[in-house]
Order: C-alpha cells, then structure tokens, then sequence
C-alpha cells in the first residue's frame, strides 16, 4: 500500500491511498500520488506499508466530550471512510461510554464489557481492551483531545491492527510535552500565520478588504460580524490578545500590510488588561517606520483611553469611541476606494 | 441583592505577588471590593500594600475569612492552586488563568462538582456587581448599578456590550464572564438560573460565540425555566468552518456550533437575538 501523508481526513476518496503489486507500478503511482492535494494539502510525503488482508474494519477513537464534560471512548463495528456518514445516518451502530474522570484499577474489566457487543469473538475483543487500554494511556500521557484508529481492521489472520490514525494534541498541553513540540508541521499554516504565531498574535486570513486588529476573540469576531453586516468583508481575524505592548501593534501592522487587497484598516480596542496608550504608541510607531498607505480607522475605549487618544490627535488621528461608527467609516473608505 | 458577589464578599487573591495579581489586587480594592489577603507559596509573611501574603489558602481563610479566590497563577500551577482552595475553605473561585489542558478542566469540573464549589472559568474576565464588588479584571467604571444580568463567553465583547447598556442608562446587577475555554466551571444554565431567582435582576442578557452547544442547551432552559426578558448577542456568524479563531472554544466543528444553529435555538425560545452589541439596549 502506498499512503499520501497529509494532516487532513478524505485521503482514499482523494485517491493518495492506493493498492500496487509491482516495484514498476509502485513507482508511478507514488509519483501520481505526490502530485495530488487532499483539501488543499500537497502530498509531500508518502508511507509504504504492508498490505493487509481485511476481514473486518472497526473504529475506534477516544476524544473529550464538552457537553458531558467528560473523557469518551467512540466503538463502532462499521468503521472505515464511511465512518462519518455512519455517524449520522446510522448513528445506533456507534457506540459511546464516558470514561470515569478517576481512572478505576478495574479499567480492562469495565472494558471488557463495553467492547463485547461490538466483537464478534472474546479474542477479538482481548486484542480491542490492549488497543483500546494503550489509545487511553496515550491520550492522557501525552495532552491530546483525540486518538481515533480508522480503520481498525481485522486482519486474516485474526489480528486486529491499526490501519490508519489520527492524533490531536491539546494546544493548552503542549509545552509539557517537547517530543511532541518536535513533531509539527509548520506547512499547517500560511506564512502570515506563522509569523502572527511567533509574534503572540493570533490571526486568520480571509478574503475581503479591511484589516481588522482587534483585541479579544470574542470582539474580534464581532467586528468581523458587523463588517459584513455593513455590506463589506474583513480580510483578516487578528487578536492582538491580553496583554499591553507596544511591540504587538507594530508587528500586527506588519502583517496586515503584506496583504495587497486591503483597502483600510479598522482598529477596535476595549481596554481592559490592554491599556490604550500603549495601543496608541503601535499605532504612532507603524506609522512612522512602516509608510502606510491605507486609511486607519481608530476606535480606542477603556483603560487609559484619553491618554491614548490625546497621543493620536495630537498626530493628526482621529479616533473614534463607537465600534459601529469605526465599522461605518471604514465600508465607507472601500467604497471610496473603488470608485477612485 | 446581586448574585455571586456583594459588598460583604471577602475576596483573596491567589498569585498576588505577580505582576497581574498586584495591579488587580489594587484596582479591585479602589473599585471597592473587600480584598482581605493574597497568597503566593513561600512568600508568606510579606506585603502587597497593605495587604498580607499567606503560603497557602488554608492559612489565608483561617485570618481573614476570605469566602471568595481570584486567581492570577500561571497555566502550569493553576490546576492544583484551584484545588488548594477548593480544599481551603473557599466555595467561590474565580480563575482568570489562560491555557489550561482541557484534560485537567475535565478533572478539576467533577472534582468541583462534588465539593460544591463553584468555579467562574478559566480564561474569563471574571464577576463584577457594580457598586459593590468587582472580582475580575474588567474596567470597572464602564459599568453601572442597575437591574441587567449579564452572562458571556467573551471578554472585550462583554466590555462592549456592557458600555452599550450603561451609555443608554440600563445599569447591571451582576455581569459574569464564564470563560472562553471548552469546558468552564459554571456555565450559562447555571447563572440564567441564579438571575432568575435574583430580585434585582430584572432582564437577562446573553451573549454567546461559535463553538459547542452550550447556546443551545441555554435556549431550552430559557425555554422551560426562565420567566424574564432575555436579549442575545452571538459572535462568529462570519467566521469560516475548521479554523480557529483566538479562544480554544471559537472554533466551528464537524457541523456543529455554528451562530446560525444558535440563534435560531434561542429565537425559538423566545430570545430576542440582535445583530449588533450596540442594539441590545433598544431590544431590553
């Protein structure tokens, strides 16, 4: 079997898993595979695997469950790339137990008896305890929110092996664990993520025309919402988080303006941990060292607010306290825009 | 009344010798709020302004007893400093702390549950009854006395939406920031009820985000158990599927937790639900 490795689901319908028999047809079919990309994923990298005689292909996964607050084991007889379908249109044929948040001494029994309906045989389901019994340890040893083995298949010969996996870590657990750290795989994300990630800043591109810095995630996507309430679109999610510094306006600018599509950018703080003057202070700085192009639009509210505010007048700024004034404004320089 | 906090609440500061804890031991105490105490492990003995600093929790509840525990503590220590005052005495805790594995939430939510302690996030901005007590790191004087019960998800978007009301003279009785995370320590069902039974409160206010179902199980409590007005604010309607955006809760998965699901929940159980922060008031 040759197996593209990307960090999406969809690989087999994608056509980067596939059968050979020859050294010849393995050859040109990894180069077709590396030629493929699964939902915008490139295959860059490939696995050579045996072939296994299938019988059977169960699923199992364990994952946590924010609506139960709890550690929950996923079995399912029907697994394979079906798997989500069967999730929703035969949902009776999935299987789910919330594992206790202290971990009994009596685990491989409890799991014993989760697991006898979905084996057909008690050597079956022994080899599924193991499976499921080291899936566990994994997941909380290492920090993940999911380990999930699909298929899990029945082999010929009667074993039950991990065809396929997949593995989340927890991004909050990740520090503790520097083997992991090791492992990712900056090709997750566009050169301006990564760099907002180096800068503390988080950020996600989109497609529109007004850049957005905002502070909180929850305002910031509110902003975003009310762009588009106002007939235009952001180009861009950036939370420049809690903290106050000065630095983090001027690197956020930096990646703002990589982007040639945008228009204006709308800069809405709620001072709250972050204190408007330091805001005020990027704001002075990026203008100074970055030659900016593109109107700003300023809305600055809460702690420090007038120091801040006095800071950008006196620059010849104007700036706002209203955020749906600031989001007006800034639909309204776009549609100056274009008509110039 | 108010709920969760008053001016009698005695409030100790977990992590008061860092750089947050001081600045926000002193804001709370200028706003008003009855801060007794702090602690930091081996610092015991010593002073943040007038305030003395304990090794433990214990201690600090024996002295000064304190019924309320704000914590500053850093990620890596914050799981057990929760447990340290869970086991000291304290039966409300408020954790500001950001980046908490979701495992260890998992833990810390049934272990909670079974001491009867109440826990208002990780990652939250935290409670303030305005002109009484603000155990939290909001601006304070955004905020007014009056008859609104606020509950988020959010932080600045709460700022927000509590500037709207204030601007138009609805004052609030107590606005709680749950936390942004996946899974918090008191979630919207639980203050939609403790507003209901509030005679101050006179209206609700709930504002929401993409991520999870918690919108949605607020929706059918609403529905069966709330008798006041309630008036919602959703964040993320814009937001694309799969990508992650800022909190470890705003993410839209697997085709579940999207605004659109959650306003019409909400609609469906009678919640007026706006399309702006700054058309809540109108709406009340």
């Amino acid at each position: 079997m040759i197996k593209g490795q990307v960090l999406t689901g969809g690989r087999g319908k994608a056509g980067a898993v596939r059968k050979v028999s020859s050294t010849q047809e393995a050859k040109s079919t990894a180069r077709q595979i590396l030629a493929i990309s699964v939902k915008d994923f490139p295959v860059k990298q490939l696995l050579v695997t045996e072939m296994l005689e299938i019988q059977a292909e169960y699923y199992a996964a364990i994952t946590v469950d924010r609506e139960a607050k709890s550690v929950v084991l996923i079995i399912s007889a029907a697994g394979g790339i079906d798997i989500e379908e069967v999730a929703i249109r035969e949902s009776e044929k999935i299987r789910r137990f919330e594992i206790p948040y202290v971990q009994e001494s009596d685990f491989p029994e409890t799991l014993t008896q989760w697991l006898s309906n979905s084996f057909p045989d008690q050597a079956l389901c022994a080899q599924a305890v193991q499976i499921v019994q080291s899936m566990y340890r994994l997941f909380r040893d290492k920090d993940c929110s999911l380990v999930e083995i699909n298929p899990l298949a029945h082999t010929a010969q009667g074993r039950l092996v991990a065809a396929d996996a997949k593995i989340v870590f927890d991004d909050n657990g990740i520090e503790k664990h520097p083997d992991i750290v090791k492992l990712s795989n900056p090709e997750e994300y566009t050169a301006d993520e990564l760099e907002a990630r180096a800068a503390g800043l988080s950020f996600v591109s989109l497609s529109g025309e007004i850049g957005c810095m905002v502070n909180g995630a929850g305002l910031a996507m509110a902003t975003m919402d009310g762009i588009k309430l106002a007939g235009s679109s952001p180009a861009n999610f950036l939370d420049v988080g809690g903290s106050s510094n000065p630095q983090k306006v001027l690197d956020a600018f930096r990646i703002l303006l990589r982007n040639k599509q945008l228009k204006v950018i709308l800069i809405n703080i709620f001072g709250g941990i972050t204190r408007c003057d330091d805001i005020a202070q990027g704001i002075l700085w990026a203008r100074d060292k970055l030659g900016i192009t593109v109107p700003i639009i300023i809305r600055l509210i809460g702690t420090n607010e007038e120091q801040g505010r006095n800071m950008l007048n006196e620059a010849g700024l104007i700036v706002t306290r209203y955020m749906t004034d600031a989001i007006n404004e800034a639909v309204n320089c776009t549609r100056k825009g274009s008509k110039s | 009344m108010s709920i969760l906090i008053d001016k009698k609440t005695r409030v100790i500061v977990q992590g008061i010798t860092g750089r947050d804890g001081s600045f926000h031991a002193e804001a709370m105490m200028k706003y008003g709020t009855q801060v007794v105490g702090g602690v930091t492990p081996g610092k015991g003995g010593r002073r943040v302004g007038t305030l003395p600093v304990f090794n433990t929790v214990r201690e600090a509840v024996m002295e000064t007893g304190a019924q309320c525990s704000i914590l500053f503590v850093p990620a890596k220590f914050a799981p057990n400093a929760i447990r340290e005052a869970a086991d000291g005495g304290i039966s409300l805790i408020v954790c500001i702390t950001e980046g908490i594995p979701i495992l260890e939430m998992v833990d810390l939510y049934h272990e909670l549950k079974r001491k009867k302690v109440c826990l208002i996030g990780p990652n939250c901005p935290g409670i303030i009854s305005p002109g009484k007590s603000k155990v939290g790191i909001m601006p304070g004087y955004i905020h007014k006395a009056g008859g609104i019960g606020v509950i988020s998800r959010s932080g600045t978007l709460t700022y927000e939406v509590v500037f709207a009301l204030s601007e138009k003279n609805l004052g609030q009785s107590t606005c709680v920031g749950i936390g942004g995370d996946p899974i918090v320590g008191t979630g919207y069902i639980d203050l939609l009820e403790m507003f209901e039974n509030d005679e101050q409160t006179e209206a609700i206010v709930l504002i929401g985000e993409i991520g999870g179902v918690e919108e949605e199980k607020a929706a059918s409590f609403i529905k069966k158990s709330v008798h006041k007005k309630v008036v919602a604010f959703i964040s993320g309607s814009t937001a694309p599927p799969g990508k992650r955006m800022g909190h470890a809760g705003a993410i839209i998965s697997g085709g579940k937790g999207g605004a659109e699901a959650k306003i019409k929940a909400l609609r469906q159980a009678g919640v007026i639900v706006v399309d702006r922060p700054d058309l809540i008031p109108d709406a009340l």
